[in-house]
């Protein structure tokens, strides 16, 4: 077996014990190669647990630009002994062990057919420092010290990186470039050099290196959002803190010291989306990050914002489910819940943002479509965008930009006699008028409530008042489509009779499998649906096709789901390729099931007889 | 009960108040509860404290939960938002109300099987987090709506009307508020409308949680012999720990009583409480001292009634949370979005 010979295009995988330290160790090792130019792809495998666990990292280096998880590993460093053996087992042939040699470990510990890199990481760092904290926070930057002389990642870059992150601190910078100088220094003396490169590029452009959840974090900031209620939930948590963060620096009153913002940690996911139902109905912006357990439990106060027709905001980052699940993994499968959430005949506004950018994008927008429809909307992001650093597109805002506060009569309207009924459709679009609690002493005020009521919300039980309401929501959730972020489609080089539909976090693994499938000549065009409500192009893109592949990360092919569910369609026509193991979707796998179908699909009869 | 509705046209001579509105203006919708439920008692209390406050009516925000307790914002205020949300969930729908907008008065409306059960939980942390509101129970023992089932207040031995003995032990929201840091925590009776009034004018007036327990005896499922909410065993149970009188800023103090006579708390306002017949041992600006008393008469097999803790200079929830002084409801994108330039710099920070 011959070593793997690639330069800027492998993974790297680190096997980690958490709770020492080695997340920003990692996180460094990472933005030093984007900073050389090359785009990477960075992973967290991680456990429901604070210390002692085992924690993975994995760095997929892509000069092409690839940001998926590819699957599989060509160099692991691997500095858990709890799961050596099968990290030692998924490296790929020829690939590169990385390793602590300051123990010995007996021979049937390694493999034949990989290169051993042994560094004795703990002697050295025992020799450096006394303090045991230390030793292992140092480790971890001796051995980014080491494989940056084995890839050829420059110092000048790390060191810059690290004055960045100690900025003013000359007490941390010192010892930890001292500690990276010992990692260079005992590889450049004792290392032979390795066939996997790093070469400086210019392929990463103005893009940001950031995480989903401070990006819709920071959207809710430039969004206008003000109340924050949030209860703590993995993978959602750091969304809620990242709000608090940004606030903190952005949405202070300058003159006063005030705050122009309240976050309320409540005391479950009920109170959160109470306190948000509280605040819409007031005329704040307000939101709520949880995942999908929390949307469990706020099903109820969900359905009466949906009926009593309040603006509310919720970003559900997806984990595995049902029940607790898989907490520390992904999943794109609360879609249909979220598309229904509460008891009776209900239907939501879905987001489905692809990156951090568009997470930023959709939280913002998300909170003027909430206005405006006077509804929940709902941002479905999930782990691997909210808890992974993904390199994307800068975030843009245009300054010309207004909040679309959406139908509110001012006092001065309601002075001025214009009519109101709250839930008259005066427009025709299903979106009713509404007042801020306090505007006018005499005018506006009306009682909101769950129960059935007329369309100037006067309490009926009359079946006629209550279909007309209905039937009404069902016409706003129409208007939904238009106002909803259209789908984006890439089409194939050669006219193809093969679509896919995708969505998510699924995009950047979407997009290699597509490449990978037409290089091989399986020409499929994609459509990456952002909205539900779909819009009707998303019909036609399926009439154009003889078979569309729906590609998502759950088990019952929910997106499928509403597809068959809005365009009542040929459920035989909507191919499901599923993956839904708590692992992100890669590019081999979508193009291996996608490759099989197809060439089966070649020589078998094509549905009504039509043949490419 | 009457289905015939109100008339709207009010009597030219009816008196105004300071802000020009008659009693007959901060009425609601007719009652829909049953003849001689306490409810409606509390309602016409609230219509009464309301207009002698000289309350504008339309900053009043009334938000309730489920149960005949939560119907009764219909029979009130009719010219205020109100906000019937889901059972036990009043708090948390008003606390988010509250932060979007600190200038309303937020009165909050919920029962004993609303706030001492399916809703404890949002009870206890709205109280904790001193949100500013009047949190009002009109408190049965029972469940209305279901036809009599024991609520979570109902007295461990009374008896429900299908002759049912309740074994579990009540939970005391007076006690539960005050141990909850609540800084103003009252009790009283929806059958004594001179010491409620007063009373739901102090709560009205003062900054941060209020907490006001009313028992409010049900004519139809919880009045009868062997019940502890009725109103013959309330009657005879109640001991009025004082008699309060509310003096609003702008009142002339007119009468003058013997040193130790009375003892006045001034709120942040300017209003004044003046306690009369307080036991000389009782200090109202003692928590402890409450919870105390409130578990002597307890012991005694007294339903103890009146002021029984006042913080006048609470911090409540907008001066924890440091929110700038302009509700919320009013910021634009002048006063939230950073803009593009700042973006600039947070991209910057991100490569």
């Amino acid at each position: 077996m011959n070593p793997i010979a690639a330069s800027n295009d492998f993974v790297v995988k680190f096997a980690n014990i958490n709770g020492s330290g080695s997340a920003s160790a990692n996180e460094l090792f990472a933005k030093c190669i984007l900073r050389m130019g090359v785009p990477v792809g960075p992973r967290n495998i991680f456990p429901s647990n604070i210390q002692g666990l085992p924690t993975w990292y994995e760095v997929r280096v892509s000069e092409a630009g690839w940001l998926g998880r590819r699957g599989g590993y060509d160099l692991l460093v691997a500095m858990n002994p709890q799961t050596w053996d099968a990290d030692v087992k998924g490296l790929a042939p020829g690939g590169y062990l990385f390793y602590d040699n300051s123990k010995p470990l007996p021979k049937f510990k390694f493999r034949d057919d990989v290169t051993t890199i042994g560094v004795p990481l703990t002697d050295i760092a025992n020799h450096a420092w006394d303090d045991a904290r230390q030793r292992q926070l140092f480790k971890n930057i001796m051995y980014i010290g080491a494989l940056s002389v084995l890839l050829g990642i420059e110092r000048d870059v790390i060191v810059a990186l690290i004055g960045e992150q100690y900025k003013g601190k000359q007490a941390l910078l010192d010892p930890n470039v001292h500690a990276l100088d010992l990692g260079r220094e005992y590889a450049s003396q004792h290392l032979p050099p390795i066939g996997l490169k790093i070469e400086r590029r210019d392929n990463v452009g103005d893009r940001i290196f950031v995480d989903g959840n401070s990006a819709a974090a920071l959207g809710m900031v430039y969004g206008g959002a003000t109340v924050c209620a949030w209860y703590p939930i993995t993978p959602s948590s750091s969304l809620a803190e990242a709000f608090q963060k940004y606030c903190a620096k952005l949405r202070v009153d300058p003159e006063t010291g005030k705050h122009r913002y309240a976050i309320v940690q409540a005391e479950d996911e009920i109170a959160s989306i109470g306190i948000v139902t509280g605040a819409g109905w007031n005329g704040a912006r307000a939101f709520t990050a949880t995942s999908g357990p929390g949307i469990s439990l706020m099903n109820e106060i969900i359905g009466l914002a949906y009926f009593a027709e309040i603006p509310v905001t919720l970003v559900d980052v997806q984990r595995g489910g049902p029940s607790t699940g898989m907490p520390t993994r992904t999943q794109q499968a609360d879609v249909t819940f979220c598309a229904h959430a509460s008891h009776g005949d209900t239907r939501h506004a879905l987001l489905f943002p692809e990156d951090p950018h568009e997470c930023f994008e959709f939280a913002a927008l998300a909170l003027d479509l909430a206005d405006r429809l006077q509804t929940p909307v709902f941002v479905l992001s999930d782990l691997d965008i909210g808890m992974n650093h993904r390199l994307c597109k800068p975030f843009q805002w245009d300054d010309a930009r207004h909040y679309d506060r959406g139908k509110v009569l001012t006092a001065e309207e309601l002075e001025a006699g214009k009519p109101f009924g709250r839930y008259r459709d005066v427009d025709g679009d299903g979106i009713p008028w509404r007042t801020y609690p306090g505007t006018h002493p005499t005018r506006g005020s009306f009682f909101t409530r769950g129960t059935s009521k007329n369309a100037d919300a006067k309490y009926s039980e009359k079946g006629e008042d209550y279909v007309e309401n209905v039937q009404r929501l069902q016409r706003k959730l129409d208007t939904a489509k238009a106002l909803l972020p259209q789908p984006v489609l890439h089409r194939a080089p050669h006219p193809a009779r093969h679509g896919a539909i995708h969505f998510g976090s699924t995009s950047p693994s979407m997009a290699e499998a597509i490449a990978k499938l037409d290089a091989d000549g399986m020409h499929i065009d994609a459509l990456r649906v952002r909205g539900f409500p779909f819009a009707d192009s998303v019909r036609e893109f399926i009439d154009s096709h003889d078979e569309v592949f729906v590609v998502e990360q759950n088990r019952d092919g929910q997106l499928r789901s509403l597809l068959i569910e809005q365009f009542e369609i040929d459920p035989a026509r909507l191919i499901p390729i599923l993956h839904f193991d708590g692992t992100p979707i890669t590019a081999r796998f979508i193009a291996k099931a996608i490759g099989e179908r197809m060439g089966k699909a070649e020589v078998m009869p094509m549905r009504g007889g039509k043949v490419a | 009960m009457t289905y015939l509705p109100k008339p709207k046209l009010h009597h030219p001579s009816l008196q105004r108040n300071a802000v020009g509105f008659t009693r007959r203006d901060y009425e609601g919708a007719i009652s829909t509860l049953c003849a001689g439920c306490g409810h409606d008692s509390i309602s016409a209390a609230i219509i009464q404290a309301c207009w002698e406050l000289d309350v504008q009516p339309h900053r009043v925000a009334k938000i309730s939960g489920i149960g005949c307790s939560s119907k009764t914002p219909t029979y009130f205020l009719s010219a205020s938002h109100g906000f019937n949300a889901v059972h036990g969930r009043m708090p948390s729908v008003l606390t988010g109300a509250n932060l979007a907008n600190r200038e309303l008065l937020y009165l909050g409306i919920s029962g004993d099987g609303d706030s001492a059960s399916i809703g404890i939980g949002q009870f206890v942390h709205a109280i904790r987090r001193g949100v500013d509101m009047v949190y009002i129970v009109e408190n049965n023992g029972v469940y209305g709506l279901t036809k009599g089932q024991f609520s979570a207040t109902a007295d461990q031995g009374s008896k429900s009307k299908k002759g049912a003995i309740n074994t579990d032990v009540p939970v005391d929201m007076v006690g539960m508020a005050l141990q909850l840091g609540a800084s103003f925590v009252a009790r009283s009776f929806s059958g004594d409308k001179h010491q409620l009034v007063p009373l739901l004018k102090a709560a009205m007036t003062h900054k941060g949680a209020a907490f006001v327990d009313v028992i409010s005896p049900c004519v139809a499922f919880n009045n009868h012999e062997g019940s502890t909410k009725s109103y013959d065993y309330v009657r005879e149970h109640n001991h009025a720990l004082c008699r309060m009188d509310f003096i609003s800023p702008r009142a002339e103090i007119t009468v003058d009583y013997p040193p130790g006579e009375v003892r006045e708390v001034r709120q942040h306002d300017g209003s004044v409480l003046r306690l009369r017949k307080l036991p000389e041992s009782h200090d109202t600006g003692d928590r402890v001292a409450a919870m105390n008393y409130l578990h002597a008469c307890q012991a005694r097999g007294e339903i103890v009634t009146g002021l029984l803790y006042v913080d006048p200079e609470a911090p409540d929830l907008h001066a924890h949370f440091d929110t700038v002084q302009a509700p919320l409801n009013t910021l634009g994108e002048r006063e939230l979005c950073p803009g593009s330039a700042t973006l600039a710099k947070i991209n910057a920070s991100l490569r």
